[in-house]
């Protein structure tokens, strides 16, 4: 529900650069905010992040506590085929989290 | 041309490009910001406020409490959703004859119409909704109803407005009238128009509803805050949105 935006063009030609846009909802939890009471909020981040196109990695990104809360990627790909492509995150809560979404190369 | 020529140009068209630019002076709060920021708000898969957008979209056409029945259930899908309300808010609510912020018009129907709990405010699903039905009037300008009842609330947000407040002793005025334009530390003061609520503030690094915004400028003349959902902010937004009559909704807007 609401867990990212993801944004791949619908249609491309083959050959074609296309824009790839992920918009990821996460509180990105330093571990270096203080509770109140002398402890920390832990840490909770997405320390990893993987784009594959049709099983194949086309980026991949590893994050660290700087990066802001809900963070934002957008790369360029060489539309090869059409299929699907999966977005994959991992945080430090363990949860692995997959969104999809279809392109169609002609 | 003049030096001055090209600084008046420059200015110009700068003032053509902020969303909200009326002519009569009024600017909000989009044209203080850099140009970074305001590609952020115009882009909606980079503007961090569709999240809630979209999560609020959901929670819509969920069924909730003992009447089983959603938003949609009664207001119809979420592509047709309500739209133009939130900019008429705050309003008055015919069964008390009290001024609501939208957020309590949604606990109204959250406990009148759904039997449910109502949602806390500032949490997660309240600003998801608030930044739903508040998108579904983006674009639109701010129009407050012109009922009566409403007067003696914004007379009283006014006043509010007006009053030095605080161990600093600030009004809202003397920051937001006298000083609009001018920069508190490194923050530019903006005019105090309404016009992107629920905003995503990337201080905050998340969406918060106005009172939120308003309790912050509380704290920043060190005075007590007036607590969520109490008279006093609902006087205040409802002097805020008869100010900015007319001013283009922008929700969900991306602030400093
Ligand atoms: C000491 C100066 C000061 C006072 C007093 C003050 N504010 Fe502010 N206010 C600011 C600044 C600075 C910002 C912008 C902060 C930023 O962008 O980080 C702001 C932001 C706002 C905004 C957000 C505008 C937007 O574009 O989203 C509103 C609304 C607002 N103030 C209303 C009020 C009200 C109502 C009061 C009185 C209860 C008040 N302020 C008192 C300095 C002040
Ligand atoms: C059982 C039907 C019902 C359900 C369910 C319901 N509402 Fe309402 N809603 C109404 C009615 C009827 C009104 C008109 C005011 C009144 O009589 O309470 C209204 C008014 C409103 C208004 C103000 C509209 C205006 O023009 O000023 C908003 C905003 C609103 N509802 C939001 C919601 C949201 C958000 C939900 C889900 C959390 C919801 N409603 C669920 C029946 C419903």
């Amino acid at each position: 529900m609401g867990r990212a935006l993801i944004n791949v063009p619908k249609t491309a030609r083959k050959g074609e650069i296309v824009e790839i846009r992920a918009l990821v909802s996460h509180p990105m939890e330093t571990g270096y905010r203080p509770t109140g009471d002398g402890r920390f909020h832990p840490r909770d981040i997405i320390n990893r992040f993987v784009v594959t196109w049709n099983g194949e990695e086309i980026f991949s990104a590893d994050l660290f506590p700087a990066v802001s809360a809900n963070p934002y990627f957008a790369f360029s790909a060489i539309a090869t085929e059409s299929g699907t492509v999966a977005f994959r995150w991992i945080d430090d809560r363990g949860g692995a989290q997959v969104e999809t979404a279809q392109i169609t190369v002609t | 041309m003049t030096r001055r020529g090209v600084l008046a140009a420059a200015l110009a068209a700068a003032l053509a490009t902020a969303a909200a630019a009326q002519g009569d002076g009024r600017l909000s709060g989009f044209a203080f910001m850099g140009p970074d920021t305001q590609a952020m708000q115009k882009d909606d898969t980079a503007n961090p406020g569709m999240l809630w957008v979209a999560e609020g979209e959901a929670l819509w056409s969920q069924p909730a409490g003992q009447s089983g029945r959603s938003c949609a259930s009664c207001h119809g899908e979420a592509a047709q959703a309500l739209p133009g309300v939130a900019a008429r808010y705050p309003a008055i609510d015919d069964a008390t004859g009290e001024a609501v912020t939208l957020d309590g018009r949604i606990n109204l129907c959250r406990q009148r119409n759904q039997q449910a709990p109502p949602l806390a405010l500032e949490g997660r699903d309240m600003l998801s909704l608030s930044a739903f039905v508040g998108h579904r009037s983006r674009g639109m300008p701010i129009d407050p109803p012109d009922d009566p009842r409403l007067a003696p609330v914004r007379e009283r947000g006014e006043a509010l407005y007006r009053l030095r407040q605080g161990q600093l002793n600030f009004s809202c005025a003397n920051c937001h009238d006298d000083n609009a334009g001018g920069r508190l530390g490194a923050a530019p003061i903006p005019q105090a128009h309404p016009t992107g609520y629920p905003i995503y503030r990337l201080e905050w690094q998340a969406v918060g509803s106005l009172q939120r915004r308003l309790r912050n400028c509380l704290t920043g003349v060190r005075a007590e805050p007036f607590a969520y959902g109490a008279p006093e902010l609902t006087a205040l937004e409802a002097y805020l949105a008869s100010r900015a009559r007319g001013m283009e909704l922008e929700t969900p807007a991306v602030r400093p």
